[in-house]
């Protein structure tokens, strides 16, 4: 993807150091190393902070299709990784405090563990609950009675960040994994990317939608339009996929975004055709009502059940994962819908500025 | 039929979703009464048992919000 634009002097002198050569200029892979500890500290809610979670999103970008004009070495450089470490830590801490609120209590598997074995349709169960408490103000009901096409757009572009490599941070995950919840994650991944057939991969459903309202569809055209919180978003994904002893928040991230899903892409196809959009805009949605009721199942009771039957102290982690994934698909709801009901744009810069 | 993954000869199995769809995989066909084939974009489908699927033979999801109850404990596997 383009190099995005910096959103303060972290991600200025990030984006700054990956221009150059990696394995050169330790002095400023020190200084920033200094600034990144400052600025984490300082930060009021890293959740929300547009410099850090862009830092973050570029030193994440590099271990999937990378930034142009930046050299793939600086993937592995011990610097960076250093960087990201530092970010990652207020960071998971912060998901962590924003699953907690959210749940109304310690989001653990107690119950469950203390009458031993946690059983995978115990905890199929138990994700159901959750997804079923999930009550904020609903993003998919206004898309389908009251938004216009401009905000359809823009709702569009909020979704591409990730959208666009849809199931990648998910994918991370297969190689640490085994048996039951290996196959059910790979089953569920093979649909994602289409069974084999690249036109029906979902991320290539998105982007005919995009198409279909004349935006851009190449990865990562809108992420200086988005704010901080949708970064924060797919950062959380890449933070539980890439780190292996988070693998169970993954599997519990998955799983609830799948549990979450049928319904609101029913009513995301209304909002498309309510404007007169055809089947090329609204299949990405009709493909996502019927898939992800048969991934519901797979994630919630042989992948996230499946792994807590092997791996039990893995419990809790995949509540965190389910919990948290909630908490911030909460949050950059509310951030769209109060821009929207004031009568303003969701995005940091306007449509024609970023398109 | 937009279905070309299929292997011949795997055993299918059913799997019956406590409070939801049935889900089938392996080598099976899905077809009308009149034996036409119905579409199916994936190997693995969910059938509609609670009745209120708006894309009926498939599952939509639609079973918990009129809180179907399928009343069967546990998940049953079934080779055919």
């Amino acid at each position: 993807m383009k190099r995005p634009k910096p959103r303060g002097p972290v991600s200025a002198e990030l984006i700054e150091l990956l221009t150059g050569e990696p394995g050169t200029e330790m002095a400023a892979q020190s200084e920033l190393l200094g600034l990144v500890s400052e600025t984490a500290r300082l930060a009021d809610d890293i959740l929300t902070d547009d410099d850090l979670q862009l830092a973050l999103f570029c030193l994440y970008e590099l271990h999937y299709g990378g930034l142009e004009g930046v050299d793939d070495a600086w993937e592995w450089e011990p610097g960076l990784i250093a960087v990201r470490r530092l970010l990652e830590e207020p960071f998971e801490q912060a998901l962590r405090s924003a699953a907690l609120v959210a749940a109304g209590h310690p989001a653990d598997g107690k119950n469950a563990a203390a009458a031993g074995k946690p059983d995978s349709d115990a905890v199929a169960d138990m994700l159901f609950a959750l997804a079923a408490q999930d009550s904020g103000p609903s993003l998919s009901r206004y898309v389908a009675k009251k938004a216009t096409v401009e905000q359809l757009a823009e709702f569009l572009i909020q979704k591409s960040v990730y959208q666009l490599k849809e199931a990648d941070p998910h994918t991370w995950a297969i190689p640490r994994l085994a048996g039951r919840p290996k196959a059910a994650l790979v089953e569920i991944q093979a649909d994602e990317y289409g069974g084999g057939r690249p036109h029906r991969m979902h991320s290539a459903l998105f982007a005919r939608t995009m198409h279909g309202l004349g935006l851009n569809t190449s990865y990562g055209s809108y992420v200086d339009a988005v704010p901080a919180v949708a970064l924060a978003s797919v950062n959380m994904m890449s933070l539980f996929g890439l780190n292996r002893r988070l693998r169970g928040a993954i599997t519990g991230h998955l799983a609830i975004y799948e549990m979450t899903s049928s319904r609101p892409n029913h009513l995301y196809a209304m909002g498309f055709r309510r404007h007169g959009f055809g089947a090329d805009v609204t299949e990405y949605f009709d493909e996502h009502v019927e898939a992800d009721a048969v991934h519901e199942q797979i994630a919630g009771r042989d992948l996230a059940g499946g792994l807590a039957e092997a791996e039990p102290q893995l419990l809790d982690d995949i509540l965190f994962g389910a919990t948290a994934a909630l908490a911030i698909d909460a949050r950059l709801t509310a951030h769209i819908i109060e821009a929207w009901e004031d009568g303003r744009s969701s995005l940091r810069t306007s449509l024609t500025a970023a398109a | 039929m937009d279905h070309e993954t299929k292997q011949p000869g795997d055993p299918s199995s059913v799997v019956l979703c406590p409070d939801g769809p049935i889900l089938i995989r392996g080598d099976f066909e899905i077809v009308t009464p009149s034996g036409d084939p119905v579409p199916r974009h994936r190997n693995t489908v969910a059938l509609c048992r609670c009745g209120a699927s708006a894309i009926k033979p498939y599952c939509d999801g639609s079973h918990k919000l009129i809180k179907f109850r399928t009343g069967i404990p546990s998940t049953v596997d079934e080779d055919s």
